[in-house]
């Protein structure tokens, strides 16, 4: 590697951290997706919110343009398997109820939301229909057979703006994830808005930090060739700085989960998204 | 089990006289950003500082800071400042009071304090009340950082 190269580029990054995010045009199968807009007025610290997408390599980005191309629809074809297929006590399949996955148009926009005074994010309504009304086992929070299914579901509303109910109810739980973004933790002793508020458009080793947006879950990471749930990238990201997660599906990952979501209010639905 | 594990360790330490003179953690005198002495009472080894820099396991500075004299190594982060000439602008007290508890030198940082053993919520079991470095490996870094002349 040339390194006066390097160095040159290294700080005209640092002289345009803002505008390092390239400004490509998201367009899936003739479709164009919102990737950036104004910030919601409760983000204090940022103006401009961008998916992650416009932070990954022009190949990485390219796999999401075509969904023959994108990996993850490998998994949801096997979504549309398990929607069809009969479990559990009852003898009832998903699509036993829901005749079709095309009424699920908006679903993921509002997720997570507050039912019976708790919040529920998919998987807790994934979970609720096979335990309450199909007598089956529920699936694991961030397994292949649900990530399949919130990626099918999430799918329906591919293009629609992220738009999640932050008031009434919803209000102190929306305050709990805020807090928790914002606390330091881990040996490392960063908090979320470290990396994803203070120093996203720029690099750290070899990754080039994004806003930690949500509107692509699950996302399909060439890293591991699978789909992904929004849980396990938290509990990634807390690992990394040494942190102990919180519990897949647990009350701290919903609360971050709605207020992440909140500050992506606007960015299009990309499920299923493509990372590295 | 582990608690006489413990105890052995202490025994070994004292019988160490060198180890012996190594300041813990909670007894660091970092006063007015700058530590004036070695926390191990030995100089740091500056090509041993130089892995240590890198190596992702351990310091992994060059997840957030580019470094011209590690060009063989291609990922390098811009968190932080650049280190070229880092020793033209602190002295080695200063550097050395940086890399054991940046937050005490520079308010509301992102870089994590090396050489603190308590004071961070929720670690990892594995590393629950252990420093990032050890108190030679952050004067090897010291002694690493002082090469990083312009002048
Ligand atoms: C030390 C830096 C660091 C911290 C602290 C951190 N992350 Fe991340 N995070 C990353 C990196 C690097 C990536 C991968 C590149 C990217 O998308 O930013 C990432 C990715 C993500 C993504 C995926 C974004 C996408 O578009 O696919 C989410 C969501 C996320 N982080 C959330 C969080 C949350 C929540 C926290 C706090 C609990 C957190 N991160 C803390 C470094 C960090
Ligand atoms: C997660 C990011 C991060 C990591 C890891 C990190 N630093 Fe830093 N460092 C910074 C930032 C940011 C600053 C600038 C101070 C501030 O926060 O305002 C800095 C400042 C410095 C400075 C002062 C530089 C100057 O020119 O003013 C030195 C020296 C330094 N770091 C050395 C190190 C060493 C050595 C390591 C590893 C043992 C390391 N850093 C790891 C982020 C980091």
């Amino acid at each position: 590697m040339n390194l006066k190269l390097w160095i040159t580029v290294a700080a005209s990054c640092l002289s345009t951290a803002a505008l390092a995010q390239d400004s490509n045009k998201l367009v899936i199968e003739g479709e164009a997706l919102v990737t950036e807009t104004a910030a919601p007025a409760h983000m204090e610290n940022v103006d401009t919110i961008y998916s992650g997408w416009r932070f990954r390599s022009s190949e990485t980005q390219a796999l999401e343009t075509d969904d023959f191309d994108n990996p993850g629809f490998v998994f949801l074809d096997q979504g549309v398997d398990l929607f069809e297929k009969v479990d559990g006590s009852e003898g009832k399949a998903c699509a036993s109820c829901h005749e079709d996955i095309e009424d699920f148009a908006g679903l993921r926009t509002q997720l997570p939301r507050v039912q019976d005074g708790k919040l529920a994010s998919m998987e807790d309504l994934v979970n609720e229909c096979r335990t309450e009304r199909m007598g089956a086992k529920p699936w694991k929070w961030s397994g292949g057979q649900m990530t399949a299914m919130t990626g099918l579901i999430g799918l329906q509303s591919r293009g629609m703006p992220v738009n999640v109910e932050i008031d009434g109810e919803a209000a102190p739980f929306w305050e709990k994830g805020k807090e928790l973004y914002y606390t330091r933790v881990g040996q490392l002793d960063m908090a979320c808005s470290n990396c994803h508020e203070n120093n996203f458009g720029v690099m750290i080793r070899a990754d080039h930090l994004s806003q930690g947006q949500i509107n692509g879950f699950p996302t399909y990471r060439l890293k591991n060739a699978k789909l992904n749930s929004i849980h396990a990238r938290f509990k990634g990201c807390m690992k990394n700085i040494r942190a102990e997660p919180f519990k897949e599906g647990g009350d701290e990952f919903k609360a971050l989960e709605l207020y992440l979501a909140s500050r992506g209010q606007g960015l299009s639905v990309e499920t299923p998204s493509v990372r590295n | 089990m582990k608690r006489a594990f413990g105890l052995a360790a202490v025994a070994a330490l004292a019988t160490s006289a060198a180890l012996a003179e190594t300041v813990a953690p909670t007894n660091v005198a970092l006063v007015d950003g700058v530590i004036k002495t070695s926390l191990t009472g030995q100089p740091g080894d500056a090509g041993v500082g130089r892995k240590v820099f890198a190596n992702r396991k351990q310091g992994n500075c060059l997840a957030c800071h580019t470094n011209s004299d590690l060009s063989e190594e291609i990922f390098h982060g811009e968190v932080g400042p650049p280190m070229d000439g880092v020793a033209d602008r602190w002295s080695e007290g200063e550097l050395r009071a940086i890399v054991t508890n940046s937050k005490q030198v520079f308010e509301d940082t992102i870089m994590p304090a090396f050489y603190i053993e308590s004071g961070y919520e929720r670690p990892l079991e594995k590393f629950a009340g252990k420093s990032i470095l050890s108190a030679q490996q952050v004067e090897d870094v010291v002694a690493y950082l002082m090469t990083l002349k312009e002048e």
